[in-house]
């Protein structure tokens, strides 16, 4: 059995609903990539899995999330903090406001498996400079006193993953954590990050806008679109015969290497807000393969090949 | 004198930006060059680009060829005109000639302008009277050439998208008719489906107006997909000079961008180098090779002499004691 | 957000609407004054003196005899002069030195914020009094005095503001499009530096309607038989017992223009919702 299974998740905010019907599972040591631009809905979903929602005004209007057999939809705010931080953790995208700046490095991450695992000081401290150094950070011993302010971006998003992990959650979501941090370190931490996920047989929920840092490092992915799911396939699958046109688009605006010039158009149109969604498809508007039915019906999530896509298409749409 | 046949638009040499800071109230004076004697060619008609991470000296770069920040020293030509030896008044008329897309569209149009009024606004800026007519001509084409539908001239900055801000930025830049466009991180802000969007366009305009572009990015596949030269930087220096986008890179900083980059190609995963340690501060640079602290390859003399740029047989310039390949 | 909607959301909130009618009362007394005082402001008539209120005269008489009514509509007149074309003046002034040393900085920035900060630190009232000891007293004294002592409030917040705005992209395109100082200042810079001020603005005419009654109470301001609303009060204080109306009513019509003024100024910062931009100054 999967242990995060989210199934026909709809989440309004008002009178809006960014979330419609998002239908997904993790297995246990999967690393399920949630990929998707800006107001797909990958952000919130993260938000619905964590209970945050209350945070922002919004709620769960349909479906249901469960979690290694526990229904979190409805959970009480009690046993939901029981399992926040100590089963499921987050890593969000900026590692500046995820840490106290006026506490110390080390004592943050004490605190976790303090607060969680009931470990003493000396024991809490002990694991703390040892999970610092698994996340290769030199000098562990001297960075554990230092003050967040004393470490670059790079150095402080370890440290929010080694606060992530210090818990030995089951689940970890990481909500773009490489977003803000230069490209060199950013395939650092993507690298060293996965590594320990495996090691540790953890799942891991990795939401980006970059089907790069997918290819690299999922096994299953996730196609949000317009707060739909657009398709989710094994990685392989995916990127080998995408069902939907929205992935075999988004996979082509990456220019390879060797690309021949002018052979990189993106797709047309523009992204579309949650105020003003398209009938039908919501991606029919910038599908070139859109027909009559597109602008009508919703399409169905359904079984295509060996995963799922809801498009009218009923052929493979080639890469 | 201006050289019109030289093949290279703008000649760039020894440009140097130093910033100074006082540490604390007391503390002694610090300075960094930001962009530390570069000396580069952008040649006609071709894609030149810059390609490093933060701190890398690449925008203040971008800002320095367009004069847009003094240097502290060396010079700028364009089509042989030394930027440093004209007038206010003639800098400002040769800017018609050199413009500037923006990183971030969103801040690029004052929100009280419509996008006719900041469509105009060059015309107004540089004196060039237009008739009505004229003015609604020239704004149907600039419109047209960007791939914009002509209604939006009467929208607001805030009723466009980002992508759609980034056409309108691309349009004001091209209003005058300039020969020579600075794009710096054009894309870097916007969804990925709409960075190729403007990647495609940027492409196709090039090809119809004949123009030369300075590309700055951090992103280094896309600079090998876009560009004909590439230039690397590191804390203000360059590194290396890639003559083709096919070249492989040789210094191990260049090479190291490049293992960063992850393709959309689940079979080819990558084990990535591990570059040991941090960008090191700009403000105490070490004495040799700034990225010897972090280079796999770095010997003794790396750390005590720093390496110059050296031209091999195809015109591949790099500064390292010890290049790969 | 349409200018027409903006107005609209104004004047349909409760205290928006309010306070407009108000205001607009007040300001038509104090432009038709002539025409609807129903007498002169300075008939005197000793045998009426200190007269209660009556259908005669509708707010009584003071210690000369003049009819209070006519004396507030017009006192109206000063008030609203005085208070607007002091922070007219100063308005003006700030925006133009906050926005020099915001947009050039360097040492004329240090001395205007210097100049700024010192004169932050003392009450309004303080800084009119000196500067009428130094002129001497009079309504143009008066409204110089005012508008500088508001000088420094305008000069941090457009100060503030393009700080804020010369950061902007648009203004370094703008500036990279060949564009001078000039059309960087007067096209971008104040256009979108100008909401708040403005308001700002209209919020401190309540201010210096009180500061110009205080100044008028102690007899530095309008000279007498002009007639103004703080210097009423103040020859009411001799009557208080005798004629209390004397010194009540002036009071109500500063108090009831100054909250009408504060409450329509609170309905714009709501409507326009530049709460934000008022604090960071």
């Amino acid at each position: 059995m999967a242990l995060l299974t989210v199934s026909n998740l709809s989440v309004s905010i008002g009178r809006l609903k960014p979330l419609d019907g998002i239908s997904f599972e993790i297995g246990k040591g999967e690393i399920v990539g949630v990929v998707g631009e800006s107001g797909s809905g990958k952000s919130l979903t993260a938000m619905s899995v964590m209970g945050l929602l209350p945070l922002i005004g919004g709620k769960i209007s349909a479906g249901t999330i469960s979690f290694d057999g526990i229904a979190l939809t409805g959970l009480a705010e009690p046993a939901y903090r029981a399992l926040r931080g100590r089963r499921i953790a987050l890593i969000s995208q900026n590692p500046m406001t995820s840490l106290d700046p006026i506490i110390r490095i080390g004592a943050q991450i004490d605190q976790v498996s303090m607060l969680h695992l009931g470990l003493a000081e000396s024991a809490a401290k002990a694991r703390s400079i040892e999970l610092m150094q698994q996340l290769r950070i030199p000098d562990a011993a001297t960075i554990y006193d230092n003050y967040p302010h004393q470490l670059s971006g790079g150095m402080k998003q370890r440290i929010v993953i080694a606060m992530a992990l210090a818990a030995d959650p089951d689940l970890i979501i990481a909500d773009e954590p490489t977003t803000a941090l230069d490209v060199t370190i950013q395939a650092q931490i993507i690298q060293i990050m996965v590594e320990l996920v495996r090691d540790r047989c953890l799942s891991l929920m990795l939401i980006t806008h970059d089907m790069g840092v997918v290819a690299q490092a999922c096994d299953r992915v996730v196609v949000l679109y317009a707060g739909r799911v657009a398709e989710s396939n094994s990685i392989d699958a995916i990127f080998a015969e995408p069902r939907h046109p929205y992935t075999r688009e988004l996979i082509r605006c990456i220019p390879r290497h060797g690309q021949i010039p002018g052979s990189l158009t993106g797709i047309p149109g523009a992204v579309p807000s949650v105020l003003d969604y398209p009938s039908g498809c919501r991606f029919h508007p910038r599908c070139a393969q859109a027909f009559e039915l597109c602008s009508h019906n919703v399409p169905v999530l359904e079984q295509k090949g060996s995963g799922l896509a809801a498009c009218h298409l009923s052929e493979v749409v080639h890469a | 004198m201006p050289d019109l046949l030289s093949d290279n638009l703008v000649t760039i040499r020894g440009l140097t930006r130093e910033y100074s800071s006082s540490s604390g109230l007391f503390g002694p004076k610090r300075s960094m060059r930001a962009v530390n004697d570069v000396s580069l060619d952008v040649p006609r008609g071709k894609v030149t680009g810059v390609v490093g991470e933060s701190g890398c000296g690449k925008s203040t770069l971008a800002r320095l060829v367009l004069r847009l920040i003094d240097a502290t020293a060396g010079t700028v030509s364009v089509n042989g005109v030394d930027l440093g030896s004209l007038s206010t008044s003639d800098l400002r008329k040769l800017r018609r000639n050199m413009q500037m897309v923006f990183q971030d569209p969103y801040s690029a149009i004052d929100p009280r302008y419509s996008i006719r009024a900041a469509l105009l606004e060059p015309f107004k800026v540089q004196g060039v009277p237009l008739t009505n007519s004229e003015a609604k001509t020239t704004i149907e084409e600039l419109i047209a050439k960007v791939g914009l539908s002509p209604r939006m001239a009467d929208s607001y900055p805030h009723q466009l998208s980002g992508g759609q801000k980034q056409r309108v930025g691309i349009a004001r830049a091209l209003a005058l008719k300039p020969s020579f466009l600075v794009l710096d991180e054009p894309t870097a802000s916007l969804d990925v489906s709409i960075q190729a969007q403007i990647i495609g366009l940027l492409e196709a305009l090039k090809q119809e107006l004949g123009l030369t572009y300075l590309f700055i990015s951090h992103d280094l596949s896309l600079v090998r997909y876009f560009c004909d030269r590439i230039v690397v930087m590191y804390l203000g220096r360059v590194v290396e000079i890639l003559p083709n986008a096919r070249a492989e890179p040789r210094h191990h900083y260049a090479r190291a961008l490049m293992d960063s980059h992850f393709e959309p190609e689940p079979k080819r995963r990558k084990v990535v180098t591990r570059l040991a340690g941090e960008i090191p501060s700009p403000f105490n640079l070490p004495p040799g090779c700034a990225f010897a602290e972090r280079c796999p390859a770095a010997s003794n003399q790396c750390r005590t002499e720093r390496p110059l740029l050296s031209t091999g047989v195809d015109g591949h310039q790099v500064a390292c004691h010890h290049p790969a390949g | 957000m349409a200018a027409s909607t903006t107005v609209r959301t104004i004047l349909l909130s409760p205290r928006g609407g309010l306070s407009a009618i108000v205001l607009a009362i007040v300001i038509i007394c104090a432009l038709f004054a002539p025409l609807i005082a129903p007498y002169a402001y300075d008939i005197q008539s000793l045998r009426n003196a200190n007269l209660d209120p009556s259908w005669k005269n509708w707010m009584g008489t003071d210690e000369f005899g003049r009819d209070l009514l006519s004396r507030i509509i017009y006192g109206a007149r000063t008030s609203l002069s005085v208070a607007i074309t002091a922070i007219s003046i100063s308005v003006a002034a700030g925006m133009t030195l906050g926005a020099m040393a915001a947009y050039f900085g360097g040492t004329f920035d240090r001395i205007v914020t210097a100049a700024v900060d010192l004169t932050w630190s003392f009450p309004e009232i303080l800084i009119a009094l000196i500067l009428i000891a130094i002129m001497g007293p009079g309504l143009n004294s008066t409204m110089i005095a005012i508008s500088i002592a508001y000088l420094a409030q305008f000069t941090r917040l457009t100060r503030a503001q393009i700080m804020a705005l010369k950061n902007e992209t648009y203004i370094e395109a703008t500036r990279n499009l060949g564009a001078g100082h000039t059309h960087i200042i007067f096209r971008h810079l104040l256009p979108n530096a100008l909401t708040p001020v403005i308001v700002a603005g209209m919020l401190a005419t309540g201010d210096a309607i009180i500061l110009e009654a205080t100044l008028g109470f102690f007899g530095l301001g309008a000279q007498p038989p002009t007639p103004s609303w703080g210097a009423m009060m103040s020859s009411g204080t001799a009557q208080i017992f005798i004629a209390p109306w004397i010194i009540i009513f002036p009071g109500l019509a500063i108090a009831i223009t100054v909250i009408a003024i504060n409450l329509f100024g609170d309905a714009v910062i709501e409507a326009l919702d530049i709460r934000n931009r008022l604090r960071d100054s």
